[in-house]
């Protein structure tokens, strides 16, 4: 097998019950397997919540180092609705020529400083410091802040070989607060100033929904990214051929895009809590009790993806999962679809070759199962086009 | 050459022609409200979401099974539903008029 290869860990349960389980801190997870039944769970909002505790539709829990809601995320219709229509044009910025020109360079610069070092770890070197520069674009705050989250290291809520620290947790929801105090001394018009300012049904955002819709913007967006670029990068050091494909078609970069993040779905699952007895593929599921839509295996539904575990990079119909479905989908899309296609084209500008020289794989473990999402650590070489 | 006509959800008529690519294309170069084509056309965001009038429906043909699964579960979905991005653009669809989901 390649060493960028993403195995699917879910076939067998998927084929056979539909369904996997996982404890996790005694609130065990019942995980939904196939495609048509995540789709079809993640439709069904009035029976299986998003608005439960602040912390628990997340696996592993938050609840016990998390008391802010995050916000749209953690609330359903109608709710769900009018605090999404409040940062929904923002999230279309990405959109925008400025902002892609603006990514374009930072990516661009990235890429010449790696080119011109012998040996570089890509998460800690190369996907962080994107991930974070260009979350200043998004926050629409100065450039030199990444360094300050870059300081952070890789996991705000990770600790090695520890799922949830209270501790890092709280670094992050620390600074979230002395941002958002600052926003209200100097406004501007950077995402904390334009939350401050908004009202949803005539009323101004509390300080505490600011402060949810803030950490959901840094921690949906942290570790997903990292390994959407870190995956890329492994993936083309094994298949230069896709580089020089891409070169040669760059109509094609769109459809390349949306297959990446198909194949690496950098998000294995998300929760639910369900509001009734009720129940999923013929497993009978109890009120209060959690379920996950796992992404990562609807990815690989072969009753939906011809080769389900091939990189297919122009890959005609690919009604991937990787950011969600529904009313709750991913508010980082757009951001990070710029990213990633932006990404693509400059390594095939820039970039002839990446030579992996070792890593360090990063495994989850969910239940019965193992699933690779990416690297602790990775060290390649990349080699000029020029 | 075909001449489409999109009607976005607060009544604006916008007619526009093309000779190829998809009906999300051109929609989206052409900024019409309501549809988004974030995904560029893989079947996977259904936010390119029309109802095609029906004395075109038979022009346009039927929906993929994938293409259909989409729809289902998508809001203001009735008989008439597309994907725009699974509209290619021909001669054949000289006239069409879509209405915007969204």
């Amino acid at each position: 097998m390649k060493k960028s290869a993403l195995p699917d860990p879910f076939e067998e349960a998927r084929l056979q019950a539909g369904l996997g389980h996982i404890n996790d801190q005694d609130d065990p997870v019942l995980m939904v397997l196939r495609h048509k039944d995540v789709r079809k769970c993640a439709h069904q909002w009035q029976r299986f919540q998003s608005g439960a505790e602040p912390g628990r539709i997340v696996v592993p829990s938050e609840v016990n180092i998390r008391k802010t809601r995050q916000i749209p995320f953690e609330l359903d219709p109608p709710q769900h609705g009018q605090y999404r229509a409040v940062v929904e044009q923002w999230f279309k910025r990405p959109l925008e020529p400025a902002y892609r020109a603006a990514l374009k360079v930072q990516i661009d610069d990235l890429i010449d400083e790696v080119l011109g070092k012998e040996k570089v770890e890509v998460v800690s070197e190369f996907s962080l410091p994107l991930q974070s520069r260009a979350l200043t674009l998004l926050l629409n705050i100065p450039y030199e802040e990444a360094e300050t989250w870059i300081s952070w290291g890789t996991h705000v809520f990770r600790s090695e070989g520890e799922a949830l620290d209270g501790d890092k947790a709280a670094i992050l929801y620390d600074y979230i607060d002395e941002q958002i105090d600052q926003a209200i001394d100097n406004p501007g018009e950077d995402l904390y100033s334009v939350l401050l300012r908004a009202e949803v049904e005539g009323k101004k955002l509390t300080r505490e929904e600011v402060k949810g819709v803030m950490i959901l913007t840094f921690a949906g967006g942290r570790d997903t990214v990292i390994n959407a670029v870190t995956n890329s990068i492994a993936y083309f050091a094994d298949h230069p051929e896709s580089l020089v494909r891409l070169r040669e078609e760059p109509e094609i970069m769109g459809k390349a895009v949306e297959e990446l993040i198909r194949y690496f779905a950098p998000l294995t699952h998300m929760g639910r809590v369900a509001t009734e007895d009720t129940e999923v593929c013929e497993h009978a599921v109890q009120a209060d009790s959690r379920i996950s839509l796992c992404w990562a295996s609807a990815n690989r539904d072969a009753s939906v993806f011809e080769k389900p575990n091939e990189v297919v990079l122009d890959r005609k119909l690919n009604p991937h999962l990787s950011f969600g479905f529904g009313h709750h989908k991913c508010l980082g899309a757009t951001h990070t679809r710029q990213i990633m296609k932006i990404l693509l084209h400059s390594l095939t500008e820039k970039v002839k070759s990446i030579q992996i020289e070792d890593r360090s794989e990063n495994i989850e473990e969910w239940g019965q199962f193992n699933r690779k999402v990416g690297y602790h650590s990775i060290h390649v070489s990349f080699n000029s086009n020029s | 050459m075909a001449k489409i006509t999109f009607i976005t959800s607060d009544g604006e008529t916008t007619t526009l022609e093309a000779t190829s690519g998809s009906v999300m294309e051109l929609a989206v170069q052409n900024t019409i409200q309501g549809i988004d084509g974030d995904c560029g056309g893989v079947c996977s965001c259904a936010t390119c979401h029309v109802h095609v009038e029906p004395p075109f429906v038979e022009r346009t043909g039927e929906a993929s099974e994938i293409e259909k699964d989409m729809l289902e579960l998508d809001d203001n979905v009735n008989e008439f539903s597309r994907l725009s991005c699974q509209l290619a653009i021909t001669e054949e669809l000289d006239g069409l008029i879509l209405r915007v989901a969204k």
